[in-house]
């Protein structure tokens, strides 16, 4: 573990939609520069545990630290303007915002220590947006809507991302090109938090992983660990 | 044709006026989600604080200062209001943010009625704006024509304000998506009180701007608010240039209605709402929206008849009740009648809203098209009271199977601004044809059969009509219907997928509702021998939600309770205070912020909630896989 030098610290995390708890006692964490794997099937917790982060579940409970401060009981808009980036599963594209509004949206002070994004780099990032920086959100492509919705994302300057599901839903050769741009943004130092149902995309870009079900961490390893156990692999993660 | 130009440009005038009022509560709904009630007091508040500041300011710079310094002042208040009242209420049920804010345009109505007094104040004309220029040799004001120009410049303004502006955008991208504005690191809190007194300071302006025009008076909160309703009805909440076409088409509607048809221009306004609707339920520019809270909350035990022991309880108060006139003098009979009327008008509210989860914001009209039916069939048609009785309900059912049709289209929001548009046109209605209604002079000499005229037998009519209705409504809840109709308030698409039409059982259940708020009505009329236009007046549709509220909307007829309170309350204010609005709104808006979930909901939930947090621990693993991530 690798827990000293942890940017993202998670510690017997519990979340609850109305009286229906969901998450019970999850405990991660994500180093430095690091890419880490959430791994397991739908309905599992994956995206309520980056909610959870996020502060927009109904209740939760349990210590979450990032950059060395206690974030659990802050408000959403304080937890993004610490650093810590998140792009949902379902994409959420300002539908009837142009691309660049949809950027202006994400747009926060530059932070020390962390790669500052201009709507210029992303566009080098992700060459289709810088062709339809006029074209409103929601006539774009399910691919075009990721980016973008990556791309707002990084406009705040983030130090750590939660990307939930980056390759659900898109045809292999976005999905290539999305590996490439989050090893793009590790190149640039950050953390990264993906959340995946299969190892197919994760392996291609994860250090480590964990897996989650049942709203419970089952398993925690490197990638080479989790590709050897296939016990763990049959019982958590096959259909 | 000179003439046609002419009311065309006056159309115009007014839809600028219109607009200036409507754009505001727009705005302000689409990132708040809240209809904001208060919109009426906070124009007709720019108006009188714009009189009371032209009297000092002179000249022509003094004017428009004034006209500007109001609508800024009357801004601030509206900061205030939001920082105060709204920010505790956002996450209640919606039907709870409108009460708040219709307490508020209670209070301000007191307030100004005791800061410029009851009498009609008459503006100053604008400086350079007195007179008119002839257009095909009629003369037309040159302020109409000012306003005509200011509607789309404020228009534009507000375009470039919402798409060249950082705030502009982030305004328009929480009115998408608030929860991902905020994960993007903005703070709404702000954004929320930025924009709500955006909207109020354009409320205020359009206020001010009347003053040159008409008179101020203590009917423009109210009058601008229906009028408003309709406007951002037809355009589409939230869309700023949806208000301004709908202003348009309203606006011009109603100046050459006047000249097509006189007197039926309100009813040619309703019918063009009501295409509209068909055509587009959202409106020209609006989106669907996605009612997020409902007013039943989750934790919300089923409900089950009464068991023998509440039946014997039943049946000893009804006993009780019964035998009240051996000790009750005349005065406390007809306080009695007066009760047991509200009792059945708060039930019939409380079947549509508890059971239909409809919550209607012009139950009025019902009670009030009850007492028209039951006064009219005695007045012109010299029938006896009996069949008054049944004529009162059956004006009822006409009057929801008509505006029903309509409103059973939409819901939520849409559905509880339609309802009281509809009760406000039948207000007009009853308002301004004289000659079957009598106006303002109402209908007199209503008096119940010689069998019926003493306070005790009438007590006892009212009782047994009261009883039966209650029963039977509560047997409805029980019936077949009444589970068709909670399966489709708790999911109607689950309820859909079985084969249970959501339009069909909620065009029923808005029906019967009806029908038995018609019933009430038609007792009022007997019971108070004379029938003004006042029942049929916003007023009355908040008392019944007042009575539901307090009774519970989680329970099945806890607003018999709700309606014995109130009632019994609001006769005594009445008699102690001149300020009884001021002490109502205040009391509403006291109800909103301290039980947010309503009376019975914040009971049961501070009583019940640990242990049915300890009860559902067990469970909860099992369904976990189902709730997970599939109950976003």
């Amino acid at each position: 573990m690798t827990s000293a030098a942890a940017k993202l610290d998670v510690a017997r995390l519990n979340a609850f939609y109305g009286p229906i708890q969901i998450l019970f006692d999850v405990g991660f964490s994500v180093g430095r520069g690091e890419v880490v794997a959430l791994l397991g099937r739908n309905g599992a917790g994956k995206s309520t545990t980056f909610k959870s982060l996020m502060g927009l579940v109904d209740r939760r409970e349990g210590e979450i630290r990032f950059e060395d401060a206690e974030i659990s009981r802050q408000p959403t808009y304080e937890i993004a303007r610490r650093g810590l980036g998140y792009v949902p599963e379902d994409r959420r594209v300002f539908g009837e915002l142009t691309v660049e509004e949809n950027l202006e949206v994400g747009r926060q002070p530059a932070r020390d220590g962390v790669t500052t994004w201009t709507p210029e780099r992303l566009y080098a990032l992700f060459p289709n947006l810088a062709e339809m920086r006029r074209r409103p959100g929601g006539q774009m492509s399910g691919g075009e809507q990721q980016m973008l919705t990556i791309s707002r994302t990084l406009m705040g300057n983030p130090s750590l991302v939660l990307l939930d599901e980056p390759s659900e839903g898109l045809a292999p050769k976005i999905i290539e090109q999305m590996a490439d741009a989050i090893l793009a943004m590790k190149r640039e130092g950050l953390g990264i938090l993906l959340s995946e149902q299969n190892l197919h995309f994760a392996r291609l870009i994860s250090d480590r992983a964990y897996i989650l079900e049942k709203g419970r961490i089952r398993f925690s390893g490197t990638i080479a660990e989790l590709e050897a156990n296939t016990a763990v692999r049959d019982q958590y993660l096959a259909v | 044709m000179s003439l046609y130009v002419v009311q065309f440009l006056t159309g115009l005038a007014n839809a600028s006026s219109l607009f200036l009022a409507a754009c505001g509560l727009s705005v302000i709904f689409g990132v708040t989600r809240i209809v904001n009630f208060a919109h009426g007091a906070f124009y007709m508040l720019g108006a009188y604080v714009a009189y009371s500041l032209t009297l000092r300011l002179e000249g022509a710079f003094g004017f428009w200062a004034a006209i500007l310094l109001a609508a800024a002042f009357v801004a601030v208040l509206g900061t205030l209001l939001e920082m105060l009242l709204l920010r505790r209420i956002y996450q209640a049920p919606e039907l709870f943010q409108l009460l708040a804010t219709f307490g508020v345009t209670l209070m301000v109505e007191d307030l100004v009625h005791i800061i410029w007094g009851p009498q009609d104040l008459v503006g100053p004309r604008a400086p350079g704006f007195e007179g008119a220029v002839p257009v095909f040799g009629l003369p037309v004001p040159t302020y109409d024509l000012l306003l005509i120009v200011l509607g789309p410049l404020v228009l534009g303004g507000l375009w470039l304000l919402m798409h060249r502006t950082r705030w502009g955008v982030l305004v328009r991208a929480a009115t998408q998506d608030r929860d991902m504005v905020a994960a993007l690191g903005v703070n709404q809190k702000w954004l929320f009180t930025g924009v709500f007194t955006l909207g109020i300071f354009l409320a205020a302006f359009g206020g001010a701007l009347q003053i040159p025009r008409t008179a101020v008076t203590h009917q423009m909160d109210l009058t601008i608010i229906a009028e408003v309703f309709v406007v951002v009805v037809i355009g589409g909440l939230g869309s700023i240039t949806g208000a301004f076409l709908a202003a348009v088409l309203i606006s011009e509607l109603n100046a050459f209605g006047i000249l097509v048809f006189p007197g039926i221009s309100l009813v040619l306004m309703f019918l063009v709402m009501a295409v509209v609707l068909v055509i587009r339920p959202w409106g020209f520019l609006g989106k669907p929206i996605q009612t997020g809270v409902t007013t039943i909350g989750e934790a919300t035990r089923p409900w089950r008849p009464w068991s023998n022991t509440t039946g014997i309880a039943v049946a000893v108060a009804v006993l009780v009740a019964a035998l009240l006139p051996v000790v009750l003098g005349s005065y406390g009979l007809s306080v009695g009648s007066q009760i047991l009327i509200a009792v059945v008008f708060a039930m019939s509210l409380q079947f549509q809203m508890s059971t239909g989860g409809l919550d209607s914001f012009g139950h009025a009209a019902y009670f009030g098209l009850g007492a028209y039916g039951a006064a009219m069939t005695v007045e012109w048609f010299d029938l006896p009271m009996e069949l008054a009785l049944l004529v009162g309900p059956l004006t009822g059912l006409v009057g929801a199977l008509v505006f029903g049709w309509f409103c059973v289209r939409l819901s939520g929001v849409y559905f509880a601004m339609l309802t009281l548009a509809f009760a406000q046109i039948t207000w007009s209605i009853a308002f301004q044809w004289v000659e079957v209604t009598g106006g303002d002079n109402g209908i007199l000499g209503v008096w119940p059969a010689d069998w019926a005229s003493s306070p005790a037998n009438f007590y006892w009519l009212t009782l047994t009509v009261g009883v039966v209705a209650v029963l039977a409504l509560r047997h409805l809840v029980f019936s077949p219907f009444g589970y068709r109709l909670r399966a489709v308030r708790d999911s109607t698409v689950r309820a859909e997928a079985i084969g249970i039409s959501r339009q069909r059982t909620q065009y029923v259940a808005f029906a019967i509702s009806g029908t038995a708020a018609g019933l009430a009505g038609a007792l009022f009329a007997f019971l108070k021998g004379s029938i003004f236009p006042d029942v049929l007046a916003i007023p009355t549709s908040i008392d019944a939600l007042v009575m539901v509220l307090l009774g519970g909307v989680a329970t099945v007829s806890g607003s018999v309770v709700g309606a014995i309170v109130y009632t019994m309350a609001s006769i005594w204010l009445m008699s102690a205070t001149d300020l009884s609005r001021l002490v109502l709104g205040g009391f509403i808006v006291f109800l909103v912020v301290a039980f947010p979930q309503g009376i019975v909901g914040s009971l049961s939930a501070f009583v019940s909630g640990p242990f049915e947090r300890w009860r559902t621990r067990g469970r909860t693993e099992r369904t976990i896989a189902v709730s997970a991530e599939g109950s976003r």
